[in-house]
């Protein structure tokens, strides 16, 4: 993209109302020439060639569990939003027909319902074009960007149904026409799901076997993805639900099967097809519209629908929180529905449906089509241009302006991470039982079917590693695999899951640690702070002042509430914080390691040693009884090896237990026989796995272990993590 | 383990934790469901343990001097009472009601909120975050490209800017004095529970 080399303009104008008018001037230049509309956005080349990679990307690149954990308020707004806005605006662009101000047309209630239900339509193209520029937070980005996605649905069965009512005369329409369109929503909509799924299973399927043919897996991704695409068109069914969940289903498990080249090969192509798609979309926007045999101009007509898709849209979203807040526990704000109704954008998707109107059924398609026209460019260039200053405005008005000191700074920070760990601690309440029912669902069942055994087995592996292995073994394995460099069965850090991530904002990679350095940096973050320092500088006449600043703002860890930037059509998001989870981790691991060997070796229980000593504290552990080569004795009945997510929901701790496992024990951990802990062992942590969002917290046994805790109490079964049978 | 929700009844205490804390029945109901979560074992205390056992703590560069905020002094385990009272202080505030004047300080007022965050920074509890203290905090919250020297650098600044008194550390008033601009009540409140 052009504009992408002036970031200065495309901060304040949306790349899609640049691109508009840039297609604006083309068609200008055409129509100079030839006099004739040469080219314009058949709805055949948009809904079979334009459309599906932009929303393959959308559903391929989706952050899952943020979209499932807000599925009802999406859904939500997305069918009961679309049909209000559909309803309210034909019935009261009709009502004012009736009074007269439209002038003479020849246009029916039916018409009106028709242009209604194409013009109500959030488009995900547009709001995905504008929500770039502003940062919102990643709950609200969800829900206007899901409901974008599945209002599709909706939209095509009005359309359809009331194409079709149209058709056969609104004489004819009786109720059972009406009862068949109800019905007919809930066909396209659960029918074009369970297509996507299907291909999803299938897609999912094929990549599991595709180890020979390496080369061409990328190419099963999209030929598959869009045969959903197609398939749901034959069918009658919604095609954008069925490419959607299609992406949405088969993310994991293609991820997880494909080799990183094929991976890379189809982040990239597949941002490449979007971008693509998304740039020719708004040129040709802009080139059709210079055609002047389309245009009829009816004042009242195109204020009034504007006027009502705005108004309407903004009473639909505030009665919907207004309900919704009422059951969800994040609740939404005055902000988050200024900016959902702001950003209700419409785009190409009401073009494409407004060209494809049959103008001997519609009489008045050419009205239709250019107050569609007036209408997309209106949202998406002004609209799309003002709501960065509004959100910005916004929010300003909440948070004070001055420079912080360094207090503050530390402080502020200090807060946010204290915030973060009583969210953590607190828990997300609600959806974890179902969240669990379906990790258990999907690790029982659906990962050995659809994944690649090599890729179950890299869960299994350290685990049998370890237990195959003496301890002292184990640890020198792993330092040789550090020495080399990466531990050869552990897949390589992938940034697969990113999406699913959800710390801080990419920083800028990190620099050396000298005064020169620091103030070169050219992170915006600094700049901000340059700013505040120049005021400073009069004030403070010492360097090292500064630096202080500096580095304070450059290197405090970020909390995890800060803005990431979840979707981007045209960037693939690198999570370049995994350096500071690790730096943390190590710490803390190593700290409680130190408090753990302190408080426990000190007392001599030779006897209870044996058992509580297995006990570890604040490690990761795994179920006994999962572990497979059944030499535990599984005196524990448990049977779910579930992850359970305790927290909220943090990424870093998928519930995805396919992620390599991190074990690590103290090494005086053992049996009788004991292991004399290495040196370097009580140094130092013997291993960090290079994808720290593969971490997940296991528990290996149910019971409690703290048996030195109760050391009083009755004496504790014992937690067998590692096997006494074995030789470790 | 799942989302089954206690019943109200089942809770000890429930009508004082409503009283001290200020949280809704159902928020209670909600913390003591997952109280009974974290607590594997059913033992009906919380140890350190059970806290450790939450992944994203130990990615969180103040978690352990949290986890260890929950429990008493030299105390390994924590009833729900003490847990929750220590949730309390995260509950927001609301808006509107005035200091009133002869009520007891509620649990999530702004004092009370910087007086855990103090707490967290004061390991010793003499009241006073020294330099020694101050730097350990630092140590955590910086990367580790950050050298010793630096970090002692940025410790004094941070005292010098805060201390009113020149006595080299920083006071609880002190502490409350170099934050008042920042909106601790909005900070340090978890909408999730009210």
């Amino acid at each position: 993209e052009v504009f992408h080399l002036s970031h200065k303009v495309t901060r304040v104008v949306p790349e899609s109302a640049l691109l508009i008018v840039l297609g604006l001037f083309l068609g200008g230049i055409v129509w100079a020439a030839d006099h004739i509309a040469s080219f314009t956005l058949t709805p055949n080349v948009f809904f079979f060639y334009l459309l599906p990679p932009i929303v393959l990307d959308a559903g391929y690149f989706m952050p899952n569990k943020l979209f499932f954990g807000n599925l009802g308020t999406i859904l939500l707004y997305a069918v009961i939003g679309t049909v209000w806005n559909a309803a309210t605006t034909g019935m009261s662009l009709y009502g004012v027909y009736l009074s007269g101000i439209m002038g003479q047309l020849d246009i029916g209630l039916l018409d009106f319902l028709l242009f209604g239900s194409l013009i109500a339509a959030v488009d995900p193209v547009a709001v995905l074009a504008v929500f770039e520029e502003v940062h919102v937070n990643e709950v609200l980005f969800i829900i206007v960007f899901g409901e974008s996605l599945l209002n599709d649905a909706v939209t095509v069965v009005l359309y359809n149904v009331f194409d079709s009512f149209v058709a056969m005369g609104a004489d004819n329409v009786t109720g059972v026409d009406c009862v068949k369109g109800i019905v007919s929503f809930f066909v396209v909509s659960l029918g074009g799901t369970f297509v996507g799924i299907v291909f999803a299973f299938l897609l999912s399927l094929v990549t599991r076997f595709t180890k020979h043919v390496r080369i061409i897996e990328p190419g099963f991704v999209f030929v598959i993805s869009y045969l959903s695409y197609l398939t749901a068109e034959m069918l009658s069914l919604s095609a954008i639900l069925a490419i959607t969940f299609c992406g949405v289903c088969c993310q994991k498990y293609v991820k997880a099967n494909i080799c990183d080249q094929s991976s890379t090969t189809v982040r990239y192509t597949m941002k490449m097809l979007a971008s693509g798609s998304e740039t020719i979309i708004f040129m040709f926007l802009g080139i059709s519209a210079v055609n002047p045999d389309i245009w009829t101009w009816n004042t009242a007509f195109i204020l009034l629908t504007l006027v009502f898709i705005s108004v309407y849209r903004v009473i639909g979203v505030v009665i919907q929180t207004w309900v919704l807040n009422h059951y969800r526990v994040v609740q939404l704000e005055i902000i988050d529905q200024v900016v959902m109704s702001y950003g209700g954008l419409r785009g190409a998707v009401a073009f494409a449906l407004v060209a494809l109107l049959d103008e001997k059924k519609v009489k008045e398609k050419n009205l239709f089509v250019s107050t569609t026209i007036i209408v997309v460019f209106f949202t998406v260039i002004f609209q799309g241009l003002t709501i960065k200053p509004l959100v910005q405005w916004l929010k300003v008005k909440k948070s004070e302006h001055r420079e912080p000191k360094l207090n503050e700074k530390l402080h502020g920070r200090a807060f946010d991470h204290i915030l973060s760990a009583v969210e953590d601690i607190s828990g997300q309440i609600g959806h974890n039982y179902l969240r669990d029912k379906w990790s258990n669902f999907d690790r029982k069942i659906l990962s050995k079917v659809l994944m690649r055994r090599s890729a179950q087995k890299s869960r299994d592996q350290i685990l049998n590693i370890f237990h195959e292995l003496n301890l002292k073994d184990a640890i020198s394995y792993v330092a040789e695999g550090e020495r080399r460099g990466s531990l050869a069965f552990i897949r390589s850090s992938s940034t697969d899951n990113m999406v699913n991530v959800d710390f801080s904002t990419p920083r800028p990679s990190t620099v050396e640690a000298s005064v020169s350095c620091l103030l070169r940096e050219k992170a915006s973050s600094v700049c901000l702070d340059m700013q505040a320092l120049e005021q400073r500088r009069k004030s403070i006449r010492d360097t090292e002042d500064t630096v202080t600043h500096h580095t304070l703002q450059q290197y405090l860890y970020k909390p995890r509430q800060e803005h990431i930037h979840l979707y981007s059509r045209h960037e693939i998001i690198q999570n370049e914080d995994e350096k500071q989870d690790k730096e943390i981790f190590h710490r803390t691991m190593r700290k409680r390691l130190e408090s753990f060997k302190s408080t426990k070796l000190g007392i001599n229980q030779p006897k209870k040693l044996n058992k509580s000593h297995k006990r570890d504290r604040g490690q990761k552990r795994r179920n006994s009884n999962a572990i497979p080569n059944g030499k535990i004795p599984s005196e524990n009945p448990a049977p779910d090896f579930t992850l359970k997510e305790k927290g909220i929901d943090n990424p870093a701790f998928s519930a995805d237990d396919d992620q390599s496992i991190y074990m690590k024990f103290p090494p005086w951990l053992t049996d009788e026989d004991s292991v004399v802990p290495s040196q370097r062992a009580r140094v130092q942590l013997p291993y960090s796995p290079n994808n720290f969002r593969r971490l997940t917290p296991f528990r290996l046994s149910n019971k409690s272990v703290d048996s030195f805790l109760l050391a009083d109490g009755p004496e504790e079964r014992p937690r067998a993590f590692l096997p006494e049978t074995t030789h470790m | 383990m799942g989302c089954q929700s206690s019943h109200p009844s089942a809770i000890p205490e429930l009508d004082e934790i409503m009283l001290e804390t200020g949280f809704s029945q159902a928020s209670v109901v909600r913390l003591y469901d997952r109280f009974q979560a974290l607590d594997k074992e059913q033992k009906g205390y919380l140890s350190k343990y059970d806290l450790q056992g939450i992944g994203e703590l130990a990615v969180n560069p103040l978690g352990d001097r949290i986890i260890n905020a929950f429990f008493k002094e030299g105390e390994d385990l924590t009833d729900f009472r003490s847990f929750i009272r220590v949730l309390a202080h995260f509950r927001p505030v609301e808006e509107g009601k005035s200091n009133e004047t002869g009520r007891p300080e509620p649990m999530n007022s702004r004092l009370r909120k910087l007086q855990f965050a103090f707490q967290l920074y004061d390991q010793d509890s003499d009241g006073k975050i020294s330099r020694d203290e101050m730097l350990q905090v630092l140590r955590l919250m910086v990367g580790i490209q950050v050298t010793d020297e630096q970090l002692v650098c940025i410790a004094e600044r941070t005292i010098q800017e805060a201390d009113q008194d020149g006595d080299g550390a920083i006071s609880f008033e002190e502490f409350a004095t170099s934050v008042e601009k920042l909106n601790v009540e909005q900070r340090m409140s978890l909408r999730l529970l009210k």
